[in-house]
């Protein structure tokens, strides 16, 4: 299968492997953040810890946009679907997400009208082929979502459809990365980039990571061949003791982003003052709300929100994982009262979601490796 | 009476779709109500002896949508699911009762065409239905049609499968590509916009087993029909009934392009769709080339293949290794598939 086979190659990504040896100096401990949660599924997908060095650290970044929604944004999504009998629409990934009264799984059990969608068109289109219904679209995600939501609700505007609107809750990237540079207990030596998001914003938002924070930064695909390829990028700065934004992802990443996208975002949205984030706290111009010009697309105006305000368990020691002080198995629920199934914590919510990603593809292999020779010790 | 463990305050879609919420609620709830004094691993048909005599018993209740899809129908499924589960069982279907649930405002065309589809994959299968039951609910009670069948089998002399003997050391032989039901239903939905030359792989596979059992018979352990919940889920339950660890090969897992494109588009893996038309053994190490060839002999088997062994670890566990030297453990499917979007 093209676009995927090459880069799954085994020979190849033995060749990486050895380079990434090579260049790795065995006296030095590197700590690389990959931020998006693609990122973080694809490394415990392919097992790619197991053919790294045991002193290259990859930490798992805050870049899953379900993992940092707070509960109260659900709750509050939810509390308006089932108040004004209107229909949840929001994409698979939302269905499992615990509210403070469960998923929106099983609030469609208790009656709730939800649906899955597969793209904010779809949810439009409900709307068109229910027009007796108001449809609302529950929007997450980073950059890589928002723009098939701006030019979604742009074409509401433009058929005139107004039994439909958006419940926003779409987050940027950057802000999220400079938190977590912020952050005293934080030692890093290099990012590796996110890829989608980095489809629509581009490179250049990343040059201050190089040039002010002096930390290399690669932004990456989601095969194995790419996230060991931008490692090999990523040690040759260190090695080089440069700092530079490089694109390992050139085949879908332009350097310059997607004007298009960027052009629709910035008609439809503006930037809210501060946003919470889950497991990391209230971050200023963080994430999107719609223009006014769009007040009557925009679920937040046309109905009364309860500002739910959840605060997560002090047991759950998300914001420790977040930010890579702490690995998912260190947390004290970790795999006993916070599992994928009953998730307690931000980061066992989503797939993409570092503790559901250690819990379903890492857990329980250290005693594999250790018997039958199979993996190698994590 | 052993306790009711199941606490899940209402049921859920997840609960039916064959992974870890259903398997609690059978084991939660039902068991411990239904069949306290039950002993051993719960499978996919029952061998009871009744006045010294043997027989195996099987049901299963089809309520797929939509009604017809690229390769095969509710009807036919009907018919083919109920007759692997006796075949994986060991056991060699005799005869079916069927229970017909049906919408007010089914077309007659369909119920005919449907009727007609378990006719034909009841004559392939040489099985008769003996008896039935009729019921109408009102309109908007029921996607069309649901049908549930019972099925009485034989069973093999030769075969005798429990997970409790499984050792280490044995192969585990699929029958072949994988996927291809669940994705094409996915697709045949027409939410997705997404089309693919793929069809259903219904089918009944017990000449394949028949076929292994006549040359490998005393060497096969154990049996499934990885329908809901895929490859995954069967060899989950596996481990945790042998206590042993599942080791795959993922390269020699057998993936159409199709499916595998459409799983990597919507972020699904392979190993936890469902199929209507294969099935896993688990082998002795000295009966799996024997087996191995009977099945590839077989018309339809050609694509059987050994995809993995049973190690002493992870216990209770599935652990897929790459060629490159990566490996990842492989949970039960925990709902529904949901495409990944964001």
């Amino acid at each position: 299968m093209r676009y995927v086979d090459e880069f799954r190659d085994p020979e190849l990504i033995t060749k990486a492997a050895e380079e990434i040896r090579r260049l790795a100096d065995a006296g030095k401990h590197y700590r690389i953040m990959e931020v998006c949660g693609g990122h973080t599924h694809a490394i415990y997908r392919f097992g790619l810890k197991d053919v790294l060095p045991s002193n290259i650290e990859l930490i798992h970044g805050p870049g899953c946009p379900v993992c940092v929604l707070p509960m109260g944004r659900i709750d509050d999504g939810l509390a308006v679907a089932k108040q004004a009998d209107i229909v949840f629409a929001a994409f698979g990934d939302m269905m499992r997400v615990p509210g403070t009264h469960g998923s929106p799984f099983e609030h469609k059990a208790r009656g709730t009208d939800v649906r899955i969608v597969y793209s904010p068109a779809d949810a439009l289109q409900l709307a068109r082929k229910n027009p007796n219904r108001h449809v609302m679209f529950f929007a997450i995600g980073f950059e890589t979502t928002a723009p098939s939501t701006a030019l979604t609700i742009m074409r509401a505007k433009d058929e005139g459809i107004q039994n439909f609107s958006v419940f926003c809750n779409h987050v940027t990237i950057i802000p999220a990365i400079r938190a977590i540079l912020d952050s005293p207990d934080m030692r890093l030596d290099a990012f590796i980039g996110p890829g989608h998001v980095s489809t629509v914003i581009g490179c250049r938002p990343y040059e201050w990571i190089a040039n002010t924070e002096h930390l290399p930064i690669v932004t990456s695909g989601f095969e194995p061949l790419d996230l060991l390829q931008s490692i090999v990028m990523i040690l040759r700065q260190l090695g080089d003791g440069e700092a530079r934004v490089e694109n390992q992802y050139k085949r879908v990443v332009p350097w310059e982003g997607n004007r298009a996208a960027l052009k629709v975002m910035n008609e439809v949205f503006q930037l809210r003052p501060y946003f919470e984030w889950r497991g990391l706290g209230f971050i200023s111009q963080s994430a999107l709300k719609l223009r006014d010009e769009y007040a009557l697309w925009d679920a937040e105006q046309r109905f009364t929100i309860p500002n739910t305000r959840v605060t997560d368990p002090k047991s759950a020691q998300c914001g420790e994982v977040l930010k890579g002080v702490l690995k998912p198995a260190q947390c004290k629920l970790f795999g006993k009262e916070c599992t994928p199934e009953h998730p307690i914590g931000a980061l066992m919510v989503s797939s993409e979601g570092s503790c559901a990603a250690y819990y379903n593809y890492e857990h329980r292999k250290t005693a594999a490796a250790m018997v039958t020779g199979i993996a190698s010790v994590a | 009476m052993p306790a009711v463990r199941f606490r899940d305050p209402q049921i859920e879609m997840a609960h039916g779709a064959g992974g870890k919420a259903s398997r609690r609620l059978v084991e939660g709830l039902f068991a411990p109500l239904l069949s306290p004094n039950a002993s051993g691993p719960l499978g996919d048909a029952t061998h009871l002896i009744i006045d010294s005599g043997s027989l195996a018993i099987t049901t299963d209740s089809f309520v797929v949508k939509p009604l017809t899809f690229p390769g095969g129908s509710i009807g036919e499924l009907a018919v083919n699911g109920t007759m692997n589960d006796l075949a994986v069982s060991g056991a060699k279907g005799q005869a079916m009762v069927v229970t017909f649930i049906l919408e007010e405002g089914l077309p007659t065309s369909i119920l005919e065409r449907e009727v007609r589809a378990m006719g034909s994959a009841l004559q392939r299968a040489g099985v008769t239905i003996v008896g039935g039951d009729t019921k109408v609910v009102e309109r908007g009670k029921a996607d069309g049609m649901y049908i549930t069948t019972t099925g009485i089998g034989r069973p093999m002399p030769q075969v005798h499968v429990d997970a409790r003997s499984v050792r280490p050391g044995d192969k585990i032989i699929l029958s072949g590509p994988i996927g291809d039901h669940g994705i094409t239903i996915l697709l045949s939905r027409g939410e997705l916009d997404l089309e693919a030359d793929l069809s259903s792989d219904t089918r009944c596979v017990l000449s394949l087993i028949e076929a292994m059992a006549a040359e490998a018979g005393p060497g096969i352990r154990w049996m499934r029909d990885p329908t809901r919940g895929g490859v995954a889920t069967s060899l989950n339950e596996l481990a945790r009934d042998c206590g042993l660890g599942i080791v795959l090969s993922e390269e020699e897992i057998p993936i159409r392009d199709e499916v595998r494109g459409a799983c990597e588009l919507l972020g699904l893996d392979p190993l936890h769709i469902a199929n209507e038309g294969q099935f896993l053994a688990v082998v002795a190490p000295e009966y799996a080339d024997v087996a191995l060839n009977a099945l590839n002999r077989a018309e339809g088997g050609e694509d059987g293949v050994v995809i993995g062994v049973v190690h002493a670890e992870p216990a209770c566990a599935v652990l897929v290794t790459t060629r490159y030297g990566g490996s990842r453990i492989v949970d039960m499917l925990v709902g529904d598939p949901l495409p990944r979007i964001c």
